[in-house]
């Protein structure tokens, strides 16, 4: 059940702070369903970014809707079908689990509050904590009740500003059946994230770096675009070899991986022809395929201002 | 090596603070405004010695000698004659609704009997709600009488100023007899403590929501501002009651204040002061950037309540444009109605003339809040 227009559609929206153009241009375009991944680097104008979808920013220029609405003026019809999760705990500290998710329950004029809360409180594994104070919890319980919070009035898109920050293996990946099985249902989900893993079970992302959006699509897609050749070093000594491997032409990054290296440039032939008398007889070098995170590394870069 | 105090590291905290300091500019214009703003108020606008204290004149006798009377009292500066009253009805009107502060009644034959050496009684009533407005006045009278009449008291009736005075004064405090400070004080006090508290308490509401952070998450939610507004202040309009209440018990019990008026009428007028209070506080609360703002904003909203309202201090005794800031405020209107229901039994007509000011001012604070109020994070 995909409709003609997609959930979020928003064109070359822009957010000054000061002097400061801290979102410059950026469109996005997410369909019904979809997961839709928003990576980037710290202050790079992702949370601004999602405040202005639901209302919580004026954005200073674009245009653009938002499941259907105009996320200039009409942000009134938007907040009741949104589930937003801010990137910092906003739950009342000093109320307790049960009554923040009521307080929220009530707020978005639940029916079956009282079923509402109970059924969301199984589902996240909260019940344990419902007299808790929301303040005492610990950072990954916060994370979690925040993201229960913002779901508890079903809505239909949900803006999730680092919800697996701080929560540990296990609850990520239940985090993320959670949001599989309700897109499943037709629920769309833009997710701001850190963690490659992440990244790569999303339908599809977007990287943004100082306010401008770098490249979107599928994780491959967004390899294959970027074109860049990676070899990874294995021997004995590695790390003295660091700095003589940065100093190669072609050579735009090298990250220690474990035990070995990995060396990755957009100029593959450069590479090839430096590489291995560089390394002769002190370690080898063989070809791999680039991961994201050495993708975005290279994208960021590229743009820095 | 680690030491317990490094001038360096000093250094830097007061350099930290400075800049602390420079940036958050409204606590810094408090932190002038509160000292100036007192130092003007006691220095011009506070006066313990209220002249010109309108005055009504009931003046059944027309005599020489009844003016000479009347033409020193007004000498004096004490005393502005503000109306000619004919009867007594008219003179209990105008001290019930505290339009004026004195009556001087002039019996009839007031001349005749003084000239007779028969010490005419001249009788100077007074509203001493507020024993401090009337005292000086009062004190003053003796001397005021007696040295006009010797004026006039010349040749052959030069004797007549030799004996105890020529005419018997009597001074007659109404509804406060005893000129008690605390029948005045207490029931005002109601009104100082409902300003205080409540100002500062909700002016910290929405600061307070901003500084946690938890305004991002109340603002995603479909909430309107006068939801948030008012929702926040319901809570306190039963605090206020429950103020109210105990202030009453104590009035009531430990300082045994006699109550005239009816006490379901003042509860029930209080709550446009109550609701007054708190829209001030809501939209400081929408003002302020955090919540040592809040506070400093809710103080200087505070002392002038304290000091022009005619709580601390008599409000004829201060100069006109005192006067005219304290009629802005909530707390001067509802001192006059707490202290006429209390101490003189005023009923509603008698009240509403001070009602309609207080509620002005409500609309005009709530409005602004709710203007102020930014359903944005920007
Ligand atoms: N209210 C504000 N006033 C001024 N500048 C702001 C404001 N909010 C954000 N900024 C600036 O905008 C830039 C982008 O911030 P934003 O929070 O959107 O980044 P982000 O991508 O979410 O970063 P992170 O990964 O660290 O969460 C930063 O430089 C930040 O300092
Ligand atoms: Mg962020």
């Amino acid at each position: 059940m995909t409709s003609a227009v997609p959930v979020i559609d928003v064109h070359e929206l822009t957010k000054v702070f000061g002097k400061k153009t801290v979102v410059d241009k950026v469109s996005l375009s997410v369909n019904e369903g979809e997961i839709y991944g928003f990576l980037g680097p710290n202050g790079s104008g992702k949370t601004t970014t999602i405040r202005m979808l639901c209302g919580l920013l004026r954005p200073d220029g674009g245009k653009g809707t938002c499941l259907g609405h105009d996320v200039l003026s009409e942000s009134e019809l938007i907040k009741p079908h949104v589930g937003y999760m801010a990137q910092r705990f906003s739950l009342y500290g000093d109320l307790s689990v049960r009554e923040n998710l009521e307080f929220m329950a009530r707020m978005y004029g639940v029916a079956d509050r009282r079923r509402a809360v109970n059924d969301t409180m199984e589902r996240m594994n909260l019940a344990g904590f419902a007299a808790t104070l929301a303040g005492n919890l610990s950072g990954g319980w916060k994370q979690r009740l925040a993201l229960a919070a913002c779901m508890i009035h079903s809505p239909r898109l949900l803006l999730l500003d680092e919800p697996t920050a701080g929560v540990d293996p296990t609850a990520r990946r239940d985090f993320w059946d959670e949001v599989h099985k309700l897109a499943g249902q037709g629920i769309t989900a833009l997710i701001s994230t850190h963690y490659m893993d992440e990244a790569e079970r999303c339908h599809r992302l977007a990287y943004i770096a100082y306010g401008k959006l770098l490249t979107t699509g599928t994780a491959a897609e967004i390899v294959a675009r970027e074109n860049l050749a990676t070899w990874e070093i294995s021997g004995p000594g590695l790390y003295a070899l660091i700095d003589g491997l940065r100093a190669l032409p072609g050579v735009e990054q090298v990250v220690a991986f474990g035990v070995t290296l990995h060396v990755s440039g957009r100029d593959a032939a450069a590479l090839e022809a430096h590489l291995p008398p560089f390394l002769a007889g002190r370690a080898t070098a063989v070809r791999i395929a680039s991961s994201l995170e050495e993708v975005f590394i290279s994208l960021m870069r590229g743009t820095r201002p | 090596m680690t030491r317990l105090f490094s001038p360096s590291r000093f250094a830097a905290m007061v350099a930290k603070e400075f800049v602390q300091m420079r940036r958050d500019r409204l606590t810094f214009g408090m932190m002038v405004g509160i000292p100036l703003l007192q130092l003007i108020l006691f220095g011009y606008a506070i006066n313990s010695d209220p002249k010109h204290l309108p005055t009504a004149v009931l003046d059944n006798d027309r005599s020489v000698f009844s003016r000479t009377v009347l033409a020193g009292m007004k000498n004096s500066q004490y005393f502005e004659f503000v109306e000619e009253v004919e009867g007594e009805k008219r003179v209990e009107e105008l001290l019930r609704l505290g339009r004026i502060q004195f009556v001087v009644t002039i019996p009839p034959d007031f001349g005749r009997d003084l000239v007779r050496g028969q010490r005419p009684v001249l009788l100077l009533e007074a509203d001493a709600t507020d024993p401090s407005a009337t005292s000086n006045a009062a004190a003053s009278m003796q001397q005021i009488v007696r040295g006009t009449m010797n004026r006039d008291l010349t040749g052959p009736l030069a004797p007549l100023q030799s004996r105890e005075g020529p005419v018997e004064l009597r001074f007659h405090p109404r509804y406060n007899p005893e000129a008690v400070t605390q029948f005045n004080i207490v029931p005002g006090l109601m009104g100082v403590v409902l300003t205080m508290t409540l100002v500062i308490i909700t002016s910290l509401a929405i600061t307070r929501e901003r500084e946690r952070g938890t305004m991002e998450n109340l603002l995603i939610t479909p909430v309107r501002p006068l939801e948030v507004l008012l929702g926040k202040l319901v809570p306190y309009i039963l605090v206020g009651y429950i103020q109210m209440a105990l202030i009453v018990v104590a009035a009531r019990y430990l300082f045994e204040v006699p109550f005239l008026g009816s006490l379901p009428l003042l509860f029930a007028v209080s709550f446009l002061f109550i609701a007054a209070n708190l829209g001030v506080g809501i939209t400081f609360s929408t003002v302020a950037q955090n919540q040592l703002q809040a506070v400093q904003m809710s103080f200087f909203f505070f002392l002038p309540s304290i000091l022009l309202s005619g709580f601390m201090f008599p409000f004829r005794g201060m100069p006109e444009w005192a006067q005219y800031l304290g009629s802005v405020l909530p707390l001067t209107h509802f001192l006059r109605i707490v202290r006429g229901v209390v101490l003189k039994g005023n009923g509603l007509a008698d009240i509403a003339p001070h009602l309609w000011p207080i509620a002005l001012f409500l609309v005009a604070s709530l409005g602004i809040g709710v203007k102020r109020y930014r359903q944005t994070l920007d």
